[in-house]
């Protein structure tokens, strides 16, 4: 069966000795939206990190049936659309065009290809008007989705998003969510907002010490109390 | 993600990491100035001097190993001296043509240079022990015994502080370039980008990571007014020195002056 992304017993230390991760395996199928919840420290980001081959651990990865490998890196670095959590990190570029274009263009597609992919990611994350402005000076939420389009105009499999909604204002917050709900693309998104998990994404992973220690249907998990707060999250 | 290696201090028990920081500090500008004062070509002195060097390396535990390892450093900079070997007028060793010029190196020319290669060469070691063997907050507080400037031991301090989170800021960029840098599924198109676009891109990260600093700058210093900073910086009393670290410290510059009249009584 096709997955967009599968994960087969995936474990990571960091050099100095750590253990980040501990045999983790995970199957997302096309479209689907999942939760990847969990404390601080659990594990989250180290595992998003692996998904495109920034970190490497011990384990098999393959996104869009492609493995990940020292040949397929490249592939896979374009199937995986990451967004780190800080959009300042994410964007590196003084405007917010070459920003967006940093993908397709490193990728070597002709420049009315560029132009056109640019203009599709910034229409669907509703940031047009603001395709010659300097991100330096936009607000946090304007980051944000101009971060979500830096990936998107790679066409990317799957979206993998690092607590997208940190720092954001309830009206940011708020049209975040909105936007997230509307793109037709497998998502993978690293929270501490319960109250997005419930509302957006029908499963959930929680992770915690580097292990996945549920999986399942949010509603269902959200009623195990005890589950939750054992792993130091809260009932929204 | 954090960034250690940038940090020289290596923590040993060594009796050089235990000596007092100012004892430390004193001794490595007062060597590193014996060095630099000797005269050149006084051969014997620089060998002594490298001997000392090397004692002590091998007393502190750093090892002789790590130490010359890092004193690589200081080969670019020596470069500097290089034409030293042919503006000094003297004995001809060897000529050179290049082109329409005619380079001469004399003898004094070479010896100086030879001298100032090595002389650094010495000096850097010694600082590498003092930053090896001295966590780098009590290097500032020995700065600020000895009298330096408390306005510039203020701005090592805070140098060296925020120079992680820069260091810190720069790999997550570098990360998240990496992140985007992807192929397309068509053979045809080949990854990359054009080397002027690469330059303007790395250009742009760079600008930014300044004018994060600067702004940064700013928070920090608003940070510090609104703890009631004014331009002055308050430390506590520091302990007086134990009379062994004075006996070591009388000792060696003693040495070290010793060392220093005989080079420039015989070789000067």
């Amino acid at each position: 069966m096709y997955s967009s992304i599968e994960v087969e017993k995936l474990s990571y230390s960091y050099p100095d000795g750590h253990v980040a991760l501990r045999e983790v395996s995970l199957n997302i199928s096309p479209c689907e939206k999942v939760a990847l919840v969990g404390p601080n420290g659990a594990g989250k980001s180290t595992l998003i990190l692996n998904l495109n081959g920034i970190l490497r651990g011990q384990g098999k990865i393959s996104v869009a049936g492609l493995e990940l490998n020292e040949k397929n890196l490249g592939r896979v670095r374009a199937c995986v659309g990451l967004v780190f959590q800080s959009p300042d990190d994410q964007l590196f570029s003084p405007t917010v065009f070459e920003d967006v274009a940093f993908g397709p263009l490193y990728q070597g597609y002709p420049e009315v290809e560029v132009r056109q992919r640019v203009k599709e990611a910034l229409a669907v994350v509703g940031m047009s008007d603001y395709v010659g402005r300097v991100s330096h000076h936009l607000s946090v939420g304007e980051k944000k989705r101009i971060a979500i389009a830096t990936v998107l105009s790679m066409k990317p499999e799957l979206l993998v998003l690092d607590e997208p909604t940190a720092g954001l204002d309830p009206r940011a917050r708020r049209s975040l969510i909105n936007l997230l709900r509307e793109l037709p693309i497998t998502m993978l998104i690293s929270t501490h907002d319960m109250l997005m998990v419930r509302e957006l994404f029908p499963r959930m992973v929680i992770m915690d010490e580097g292990y996945i220690v549920a999986d399942g249907e949010t509603l269902e998990l959200m009623e195990n109390e005890a589950l939750l707060s054992a792993h130091g999250l809260e009932k929204p | 993600m954090h960034i250690h290696f940038l940090d020289p201090y290596q923590p040993r028990l060594s009796p050089v990491h235990r000596l007092d920081p100012r004892v430390k500090f004193v001794l490595a500008v007062a060597f590193i100035l014996t060095t630099a004062i000797t005269p050149p070509g006084a051969w014997p002195v620089y060998i002594l001097l490298l001997a000392i060097v090397l004692a002590v390396e091998i007393l502190s535990d750093l090892g002789v190993g790590y130490v010359l390892r890092r004193s690589m450093l200081a080969i670019p900079f020596v470069l500097a001296a290089f034409p030293v070997i042919f503006t000094l007028e003297g004995l001809t060793v060897f000529s050179l043509d290049i082109g329409p010029w005619m380079l001469t190196a004399s003898q004094p020319g070479l010896e100086r240079f030879i001298s100032i290669a090595l002389k650094s060469w010495i000096s850097v070691q010694a600082a590498i022990i003092l930053a090896g063997s001295t966590p780098f907050p009590d290097l500032l507080v020995a700065m600020r015994a000895v009298k330096v400037p408390r306005l510039l031991v203020a701005i090592f301090g805070l140098m060296w502080r925020y120079l992680f989170v820069m260091v810190d800021e720069a790999m997550r960029l570098l990360r998240a370039r990496a992140a985007r840098s992807g192929h397309a599924d068509r053979s045809d198109l080949k990854p990359g980008g054009k080397l002027v676009w690469r330059g303007r891109m790395a250009g742009g990260m760079a600008g930014s990571l300044f004018l994060r600093a600067f702004e940064r700058s700013d928070r920090i210093y608003m940070a510090m007014a609104a703890r009631g900073y004014n331009g002055e910086v308050h430390s506590f009393a520091l302990p007086s020195l134990s009379p062994a670290n004075w006996l070591v410290l009388g000792l060696s510059l003693a040495v070290l002056l010793i060392l220093l009249i005989i080079s420039i009584l015989i070789f000067g």
